[in-house]
Parts: structure tokens; C-alpha cells; sequence
């Protein structure tokens, strides 16, 4: 074990070494990139044994990614906002054909116009493609939560991709203090991959994402989703695991001060870490307000949430993301299980800086509501 | 938590200023973050960059506006930007300059790194100098951490030369 100050994307990297994937096809993106970079490195100095498949674009990243898994073996990719989008038709086909492939979103704004910056956009827009969603709020988690993803995804109940969400420049560009396990650490809690099923054998042949018709459809997308509700128990045995191997896990979901709060926020990602400073500081004032941290986004943990709601508090949702016309994601999934008073913000879309004022607006707003959402930051 | 801004242009190593900045504020102990302002980059053109240090973990992820110190690379950024922006009332600022005309109402510390660079290592880069003034004058890290890190993030000759320009200021400003 040791610690580094090293970016988000250097600590993805560094977990994916130590998860030892045999195939990595990945084509750069900012800002993205850093994590394509590093990996190429580790490659090419022999620090990492893997096939490194110079792909010519997001699409064939995916296919390749796909092709690879399918022969068994272990697969990292890795991308961001375009790239996410362009790769959609076969990001549906990965979890579709049950493929435990993990990628590492660096969470940037979708066009038009043209914006390298962070948001949630491109991975919020791909909800709905069976990949299991983990969003992290600092560099450490997100190493973990990339060793933990391939133990979920390889399960063989789940078997299905994980997308490991972290916030673009915010995380990926940021260095911090990161604890990075040794190999010896990381065998124990992750061995090989032995696939058990959906793999390519000669000696077996097999086809796979095949034309299932209107026979077959509708129960391979239901066994699709017997694994997304599956998969939640799988992540917080897996989380429980790492926890006691290394001392630190995360849950579903985290509760921050919520136990008395009269205000809770609700948000994902690396904004939390800036809205636990501002709880700390309305604590001191003797404002009532906590945070409730959506890690897994899916499959969404439903009971955890209501629970964790289970009060009278006013519930503000902070979303990195818009549905035009009816607010962001996060707000109308959580109002729709919840019956607390709850309303939607829209933040930091494009990379706009998500700053206390801002927090504290949405507190206020929270107390005397005139919308059920509002855009935060937004220029007079 | 102290909060640092770096000033320079794209080339002059501003963000490598922030996480060397970083890495010996660690290497003294301290929890840290370093960042660039996420911005377009562009060789020449103005760049900001922000190093946190604290003694608890840190938290907080949006952009530094209130910093106690300053850090100024080159000092013609001072017709392009404002360089005292947010700065905290008792703030300090840190330039590379010749110039007479930086004076009040803040605090602000000249050195002409820009010749020591040259002499020393024999370009004109002076992140790393500026950080030797930085420990030099206030102590936020000490110059063994700072020299450590300038070894391990450049190779050969060229960390050589850093460490001994870096030295070579905190020398000058300590007396030693």
C-alpha cells in the first residue's frame, strides 16, 4: 500500500493495473483521455500485460470491447461525453449480450455547441442501457469503485457491464491524496476471471447476440432486469468485502447528517464533497440540513432511498443533467418513489462551477418553494 | 485550509507549479488538492491553477476564489488579468518581476526569477524557483519536501537544475 497525489483518472488507471484486464480498446476523448494515456504507458513499459487495441473510434472501442469479452477474458474501455454517445448502439449491445465489461465515463457535457466540460448528460443518457452506473465523489473512490465494479459485473448473476461515472476536469484533471493497494491486495480481493457463461470457446462454439424474435425478446430483456435487482445485493456484498480487506466502502447510497435534518439535498458525484462543507457550515449557523449521496445510480436503490427519506424533510435534488420540459433524472426517479415535498435544480451544466452561494440558494428556495424546478447559476 | 493561485501562461508550467505545490504540502504531512482552471489551453495564453492544503481531508471541488496566497509567473500578466482578484484582505502575492510598480494596497513579494532561471537553468521557466521563494517566505512547505518532489517529477538534468536554482532562492531569501 501507498499513497500518491495523483488525478482521478491516474487512480482509475492505477486500478485497472491491478485488476490486470487482457484487452483495452479505447479511443482518447477529453477529458477522458489522461486515463487512454496512462494505460498505453503502463502497456507499452510492460507495467501491464494487455492487449491495447488502437481502435478508430468510440463505436468499434465498444464492438472491440464486446468481441474481447466474449472470448472470456477480462476488459477495460474507458470514455467520455461524444464518445459515450457515439458508441450508444453497442453500449445497449454489451449489457445486452451479458458482457462484464467495466468503462470509466469521465462525465462531460453533450453537444451542441461544443463543450469539453463537466456534466452528467452523456451517462444519465445512457440510463436505460442495462450497464450497471456507479457514480464516485473523489479519486480514491473511484479506484475502489473500479476494482469493485469488475467483481460485480463478473458475478455470475449479474454479469453485466459496469459504467464507473466520475466528473470530468472536476475529478479527472484534480490531484488529491490516493491510497493504491498492492497487487498482492488486489489478487486476494479480485482473482482471474473464469467466465462461466456467454463466452466464445472453439472448441465450444456458441453464438451470441443473436436475433432473438418476438418469441425471445421480451424475456432476454427481463432477465436483464432479474440482474439489475440482483446486482444490488451483489454491490453491497462486494463494497462490504472491500471494506474488509481495505478499510473503506461506500454503500448504495451515503448519509450525510440527514438523522435530524429539515433540508435534505439529494445529488451524485464529486459535488457532494462541496455540499458536505456547506452542511458543516449551516450546522454551525443552526440550519437542520444533510445530503443524501446517490453512488449507485443503477440499478437505483429504491428501498435504500425511501428510507433514507423515511422524514418530513423538504428533499432538493441536484441534477448535473436535464430532461427538457420535466427536470433533471435524479429528481423525477426520487419524487416518484418518495412522498416528502421535493423539488428539482438544474447545476453546472457545461462545466459551470458549482459554488457555496449556489448550494445555499437551493436551500433557501427549498424553505419558501415557488417551482418544482429551478436552473441554479444561471447569468442574469 | 490555505488556498493558493497560480498565475502564468499556457508553457510556463502553472499547473505543475499547483501539484508540485501539492505533492510536498503531502510529503510535510498535509492533506492537499491541485487543479487547473478548466479552462481552453493555449501556449501563451493565461492560465490560473490552485493548490489546497489543509490538515483534514479535503472536501470541497468548486474553483479557489479567495486565496491568501498568489503566485505570479510573469509579470506582464498583470495588464491581462487581475491578479489580486479575491484575494483575502491579509493575502499575500508572490511575482516574478523587475518592476517597481507592484506595491499596495497588498502585500506583494518581487523577485526576479526570470534571471536565475536563465542562469541556472538556462530557460526561462521559473515554477519551481517561485516555489522555492514560496517556501522561503512562508513556510507553507518545507524545502526538503519541495526538493524531493522537484526530483521525482522531472528526470535527470533538468531536476538537477531545478532543485539547484529552487535551493539557490530559498537560500538568498533565508540568509543562509
Amino acid at each position: 500500500m501507498v499513497k500518491k497525489v495523483i488525478s482521478s483518472a491516474e487512480a482509475i488507471s492505477e486500478a485497472v493495473k491491478l485488476a490486470k484486464p487482457d484487452v483495452i480498446p479505447v479511443y482518447p476523448i477529453t477529458p477522458q483521455t489522461k486515463i487512454s494515456e496512462k494505460l498505453a504507458e503502463y502497456v507499452a513499459n510492460g507495467e501491464l500485460n494487455a492487449h491495447y487495441i488502437k481502435v478508430e473510434s468510440e463505436h468499434s472501442a465498444m464492438s472491440a470491447s464486446i468481441g474481447a469479452s466474449g472470448t472470456g477474458v477480462r476488459v477495460f474501455t474507458a470514455t467520455s461525453s461524444q464518445g459515450l454517445a457515439y458508441m450508444h448502439e453497442v453500449v445497449y449491445a454489451a449489457a445486452g449480450m451479458r458482457m462484464p465489461i467495466v468503462m470509466a465515463n469521465a462525465n462531460r457535457a453533450l453537444s451542441a455547441p461544443i463543450n469539453i466540460w463537466n456534466d452528467q448528460q452523456d451517462s444519465i443518457a445512457e440510463r436505460d442501457a442495462g450497464w450497471l452506473q456507479i457514480y464516485a465523489e473523489t479519486g480514491q473512490e473511484a479506484l475502489d469503485t473500479t476494482l469493485q465494479a469488475y467483481k460485480i459485473s463478473e458475478n455470475k448473476d449479474i454479469l453485466l457491464p459496469t459504467m464507473v461515472c466520475i466528473d470530468g476536469f472536476i475529478l479527472t484533471h484534480t490531484v488529491d491524496v490516493v491510497e493504491i493497494p498492492t497487487q498482492e491486495q488486489v489478487d486476494k480481493f479480485l482473482p482471474q476471471y473464469e467466465p462461466e457463461h456467454a463466452f466464445l470457446d472453439p472448441k465450444d462454439p456458441m453464438s451470441i447476440g443473436t436475433l432473438a424474435d418476438t418469441e425471445y425478446y421480451m424475456e432476454t430483456r427481463h432477465d436483464i432486469e432479474k440482474a439489475q435487482q440482483k446486482a444490488l445485493k451483489v454491490i453491497s456484498d462486494v463494497d462490504n468485502e472491500f471494506k474488509d480487506q481495505f478499510g473503506r466502502g461506500y454503500g448504495l447510497i451515503e448519509e450525510y447528517k440527514t438523522e435530524d435534518a429539515e433540508i435534505i439535498l439529494v445529488a451524485m458525484g464529486s459535488i457532494c464533497g462541496t455540499i458536505k462543507d456547506v452542511i458543516d457550515t449551516e450546522r454551525s449557523n443552526g440550519q437542520k440540513i444533510g445530503l443524501l449521496r446517490v453512488r449507485v445510480y443503477r440499478p437505483l436503490p429504491i428501498e435504500a432511498i425511501k428510507q433514507a427519506l423515511k422524514t418530513d424533510a423538504k428533499i432538493a435534488i441536484l441534477d448535473k443533467n436535464v430532461s427538457f420540459s420535466i427536470g433533471g433524472a435524479l429528481y423525477n426517479e426520487i419524487k416518484a418513489i418518495i412522498n416528502n415535498p421535493t423539488y428539482g435544480y438544474i447545476v453546472g451544466l457545461g462545466g459551470r462551477d458549482i459554488t457555496p452561494e449556489q448550494i445555499r440558494e437551493i436551500i433557501e428556495k427549498t424553505k419558501n418553494p415557488t417551482k418544482d424546478v429551478e436552473w441554479i447559476g444561471l447569468k442574469e | 485550509m490555505i488556498e493558493i493561485r497560480f498565475h502564468g501562461r499556457g508553457g510556463q508550467g502553472a499547473v505543475t507549479a499547483a501539484e508540485i505545490l501539492a505533492k510536498a504540502a503531502f510529503e510535510d504531512g498535509q492533506y492537499t488538492q491541485a487543479f487547473p482552471f478548466f479552462g481552453v489551453e493555449r501556449r501563451g495564453a493565461p492560465v490560473m491553477a490552485f493548490t489546497r492544503i489543509d490538515d483534514k481531508p479535503i472536501r470541497r471541488r468548486f474553483q479557489v476564489y479567495s486565496p491568501e496566497y498568489v503566485v505570479v509567473l510573469d509579470d506582464g500578466l498583470a495588464n491581462v488579468v487581475n491578479l489580486t482578484s479575491g484575494l483575502k484582505d491579509d493575502g499575500e502575492i508572490f511575482i516574478n518581476t523587475t518592476k517597481e510598480t507592484f506595491d499596495k494596497p497588498y502585500k506583494f513579494h518581487k523577485i526576479d526569477a526570470t534571471k536565475t532561471a536563465l542562469d541556472v537553468i538556462g530557460v526561462n521557466v521559473v515554477n519551481t524557483i517561485m516555489l522555492g521563494f514560496l517556501s522561503a517566505k512562508t513556510g507553507i512547505i518545507s524545502i526538503d519536501s519541495l526538493l524531493k518532489v522537484i526530483d521525482e517529477t522531472f528526470k535527470g538534468k533538468i531536476a538537477e537544475k531545478n532543485i539547484e536554482a529552487t535551493k539557490l532562492i530559498y537560500d538568498k531569501v533565508k540568509g543562509n
